[in-house]
């Protein structure tokens, strides 16, 4: 259920590479444990983020949860659809739901990250 | 962990199970906000097996209850419930529970309270039972809790038992026969709707469920059982309720009688004067962030005045809203204040309480 062709981090984003930038999202296994999310609060185009640091957050009914940047960069877009309509996370985790477009500070940022297997690996049993 | 009789059920159902209190209990099975709409609309069910149960037994029952919980019940009717809290000497509180007359010679009461507390208050009766003549019997291991609630629950109801349930009135209680067995039913909940709970043997839950499960009506978990009894304003023991908070501290005032004697009476007397104690108040928020439990509450100078104690975004009102407990000068409808929530102030304004009421029929 994890897209093959992106990359994982192990707080549940997902990064697709997208030309020079990253795109960056919420996984599946993530929004169904939130589920009823209402609120998401993400960086400023412009703001600069460091790997692993939080970014942002992601509210729903029960709780509130960070959201971390996979990668380090510039943000040089966000998801202004999901300032009004935060479901569509739920609906649409690796389409319209995406989160935020990176532009990263150096190449290869990505090898720290998990493959869909690995990915799966860790979520099972949960 | 401790499980409930409908344990197996939940797991089958793909509840997704969190420990509550020492319980494993389903927090929700499809989304928390589903759940909580059927119960404000339709009529779901929840698993409150968790929930203590005590019998007491004996001509000295209801003298033993009356010395310890805040609210009379020597004068309770027979078939009737009524919300009370235990209190320790200095009033601070206890837990709340409700109290059952059940009638019978030489009388038979219950008493449901909260899980988190169950050992503690059997403890504490047991120690203030003096030379009164009663016994009693926790019966909550042999026994399974279900509450159906929502605006069709009654309906629902009469094609179970073998008594109409629409003679019960609010906080009426009576035993009838369910599927065979038999059960003590109320008209009581958690939830801010209509509706009724019912205790049965243990080996009767699963089946209940199944029942209900074949009507179609909803099984809900923790999460929304949560969401429903914040609107409506519904105190939870940790949370609004705690031993260095007072039931008038808390709004509980008319589940006191200073009129009689019990413990924590006499604190109660003093603390009721007392002008700069905390008291409860609900918040609400124009804003999407919801401030939670613990959370701090600012004043215009940004001093501390006071911290929440319930918070979620409301599934009804489609806004923030909290309970939280503030300095008695600012305790006024309509005082604007700020919460930190996660490190950042939102504007909050104290609301009436409860945030909702069901319609009158």
């Amino acid at each position: 259920m994890n897209p093959k062709d992106l990359k994982y981090a192990k707080t549940h984003e997902w990064v697709r590479p997208e030309g020079e930038n990253y795109l960056v999202g919420l996984t599946r296994f993530a929004v169904d444990q939130l589920t009823d999310i209402t609120y998401i609060e993400l960086p400023k185009v412009g703001s600069r983020v460091e790997p692993g640091e939080g970014m942002g957050e992601v509210e729903s009914v029960k709780a509130v949860s960070d959201i971390y940047a996979p990668v380090g960069g510039e943000i040089v877009g966000v998801n202004d659809a999901l300032a009004s309509d935060a479901s569509l996370v739920s609906r649409d985790p690796y389409g319209e739901g995406w989160l935020v477009r990176i532009c990263p500070e150096k190449s290869g940022a990505l090898d720290h990250l998990l493959s869909a297997d690995e990915y799966a690996k860790q979520t099972e049993g949960n | 962990m401790e499980t409930t009789p409908l344990h197996p059920w939940h797991i089958a159902h793909g509840g997704r199970m969190v420990d509550f209190a020492g319980t494993e209990l389903p927090v929700q099975f499809s989304s928390i906000v589903k759940e909580h709409q059927t119960v404000r609309s339709n009529v779901g069910w929840f698993d409150v097996s968790h929930m203590g149960r005590f019998r007491l037994h004996g001509p000295d029952a209801a003298d033993w209850i009356d010395g310890l919980v805040t609210c009379r019940v020597t004068d309770l009717a027979v078939g009737r419930v009524r919300y009370g809290l235990v209190c320790q000497q200095d009033g601070g509180i206890l837990d709340d529970v409700l109290v059952y007359n059940l009638g019978g010679d030489p009388g038979e009461w219950a008493m449901v309270v909260n899980a988190s507390n169950r050992a503690k208050i059997k403890d504490w009766f047991l120690a203030h039972q003096k030379n009164r003549q009663a016994t009693l019997e926790d019966q909550t291991g042999d026994t399974a809790m279900l509450a159906v609630q929502g605006p069709k629950a009654i309906a629902l109801a009469r094609q179970l038992f073998d008594r109409d349930p629409a003679g019960l009135p609010y906080y009426g209680v009576f035993t009838t026969i369910l599927e065979g067995r038999e059960v003590l039913v109320s008209r009581t909940g958690y939830t801010g709707e209509d509706g009724w709970e019912v205790v049965l043997p243990r080996e009767g839950g699963l089946a209940l469920a199944g029942t209900l499960d074949g009507l179609g009506v909803t099984a809900c978990g923790l999460g929304a059982r949560d969401t429903l009894r914040l609107e409506a304003a519904m105190p939870l023991y940790g949370h609004e309720l705690s031993v260095k908070l007072d039931p008038f501290q808390a709004g509980l005032g008319r589940s006191v009688d200073l009129g009689k004697d019990f413990i924590g009476r006499d604190a109660l007397l003093r603390r009721r004067g007392l002008a700069d104690l905390p008291v409860r108040v609900g918040l609400v928020s124009g804003g999407k962030r919801a401030a939670r439990e613990k959370d701090q509450l600012l004043g215009a100078e940004g001093s501390e005045i006071g911290f929440v104690t319930s918070g979620t975004m409301s599934p009804t009102l489609n806004h923030p809203v909290a309970m939280a407990y503030l300095r008695p000068d600012m305790a006024v409808v309509g005082t604007r204040v700020s919460a930190l929530v996660r490190g950042r102030e939102e504007p909050y304004t104290v609301a009436r309480l409860p945030f909702y009421k069901r319609p009158a029929k």
